[in-house]
């Protein structure tokens, strides 16, 4: 499944780490896992998975339809902006800000996922578990991301993890998925042109 | 964008980043029980306002507080200003003291623009609210997001700004701002109060409100600023009222779709009708609720980024 290639501007070779398929088969595994740990079914209250915007959100109402798929249980999901509790404001140029919506089912007392594309810093993760504490309290937070890349800055770790990938800090890990991209992929480039998170 | 001093200016992208950003901050903060958000932790934001004004002030403040920003009010009574200290001083003080922003509003046209060339070699951002006859861009942009929400793209819709164009500042960041998010404005106003030069702005003009209406997605009635006009700008407030009034019978001329405006504070009675005012199509506590979250993007842009270039 690895390939090298060159993208369409011409810049320094990429390689695939995740396939369209690996990236549904990856999702379909993390749905079963999210199922056996959270205890999915007719008796309990379904988790609610909250994506993180841009690529968190399609892959949380990706993730959702999968557990429902294989539960037979409707799992609410949503997205939590997070743009407004970055601790890198200062640093960047203004960000526009992204969508929040919450399930009308509420977060109190739930077991709320967060999902993220890439797990890099923890820095967003932290920005989100405090944009969460502003909306509600739910009973307990997991994290489930698509790609573990390493280099934690914070002390946090995900529950679901999809792939872990060994990268320099100078690499970068892009998620493409269809709903944005136009297809679903997961690359690795030699050198960042912007830090991902 | 370092400073926000006029709607004269703003291009369409920057109007539409501030817009957008105000209605993602309403959406943020619909239904939830803490309105707060950290994102201006730490910020100063002073306000000097040496006119009077209920709801622009309360705005911004309020607006600084549900973004964790620290907000001072320094107004013209109360201040040094009173002992006789000169807008530079007063404001050099404030920015030395640490202000990062500084909201201003003045009787004097132009005077924002003052300040911020004084303030050019400090960091600290100035935000015009309101100077003289001049401009008012955050009343512009409120109007322009209320408009939004109930109307969708201003493209292409005829707008209709109707009173005292000469002594409004209202009526000019409405002119720039509407325009160039590509509406039609239309300036009814006996001739007496359209400012020279009326000419060379991007507006049709008519006296003739009744001819109007039918044709408008939206009135903006201006009130009659009565402490700006020295002489017989028209011979009584009755026939002002006859003539450009919008009575209960003009508000039915209006297209079923079409929403009312006012920039208040409202003169029941002279510019507008007591129920008029109050019917469904009159958006003005939607103009003042949309006020605060225009003036969370406004201070958003100015403040929460200090590299690299924003909007």
């Amino acid at each position: 499944m690895a390939s090298r290639s060159r993208d369409a501007t011409g810049n320094a070779a990429e390689r695939e780490l995740l396939s369209a398929g690996d990236v549904a088969r990856t999702v379909a595994r993390m749905a079963h896992q999210v199922i056996e740990k959270t205890a999915v079914g007719a008796e309990t209250e379904p988790p609610v998975l909250l994506g993180i915007p841009t690529r968190g959100a399609p892959l949380a109402a990706r993730l959702a339809e999968r557990i429902s798929e294989f539960s037979g249980v409707t799992v609410p999901h949503g997205s939590l902006d997070i743009t407004l509790y970055r601790d890198d404001l200062r640093h960047r140029p203004t960000r526009p800000l992204e969508h929040t919506r919450m399930p009308s089912s509420g977060i109190d007392d739930k077991i709320v996922i967060l999902v993220d594309d890439v797990l890099f810093s923890g820095r967003s993760i932290r920005a989100a578990l405090d944009a969460l504490r502003d909306q509600g309290r739910p009973k307990a937070v997991q994290l489930a991301v698509l790609v573990d890349r390493g280099h934690r800055e914070l002390p946090i770790r995900a529950d679901y993890v999809g792939k872990n990938v060994p990268t320099a800090r100078s690499e970068d890990v892009s998620v493409l998925l269809s709903e944005i991209d136009g297809r679903d992929a997961v690359l690795l480039r030699p050198a960042a042109e912007e830090g991902q998170s | 964008m370092k400073h926000l001093l006029a709607a004269e200016g703003l291009d369409r992208d920057t109007a539409t980043e501030l817009l957008d950003t105000a209605a993602g901050l309403k959406q943020t903060l619909l239904g939830r029980e803490v309105r707060k958000l950290p994102t201006l932790r730490g910020r100063t934001v002073i306000t000097m306002f040496y006119e009077s004004s209920t709801r622009t002030r309360v705005s911004f403040e309020l607006a600084g507080k549900w973004m964790s920003a620290d907000v001072i009010n320094v107004s013209a009574g109360g201040s040094s200003v009173g002992k006789g200290e000169s807008l530079r001083d007063t404001a050099l003080t404030l920015t030395a003291a640490g202000a990062d922003c500084v909201i201003i509003r003045h009787p004097a046209s132009g005077a924002a623009h003052r300040l911020a060339h004084w303030l050019s070699d400090t960091p600290a951002a100035v935000v015009n609210a309101g100077d003289g006859m001049h401009e008012h861009p955050t009343q512009a942009l409120l109007d322009a997001a209320t408009l939004r929400e109930r109307l969708g793209s201003l493209d292409g819709r005829r707008i209709g700004i109707v009173g005292d164009v000469l002594h409004s500042r209202v009526a000019r960041s409405n002119v720039h701002l509407l325009t160039c998010l590509g509406a039609e404005v239309v300036i009814v106003s006996p001739p007496t109060l359209l400012p020279s030069g009326i000419d060379s702005w991007p507006v049709t003009v008519s006296h003739e409100i009744d001819a109007e209406l039918p044709s408008l997605d939206a009135v903006m009635m201006l009130r009659v600023q009565a402490e700006r006009m020295h002489g017989g700008f028209f011979p009584s407030a009755r026939e002002y009222a006859i003539s450009y009034g919008l009575s209960e019978a003009r508000a039915a001329l209006l297209p079923e779709h079409a929403v009312i405006l006012h920039p208040g504070p409202m003169l029941r009675g002279m510019e507008i009708a007591s129920r008029v005012a109050d019917a469904p199509n009159a958006l003005v506590t939607d103009q003042v609720a949309n006020g605060v979250h225009v003036r969370m993007a406004v201070l958003y842009h100015l403040l929460a980024s200090e590299g690299a270039d924003g909007v």
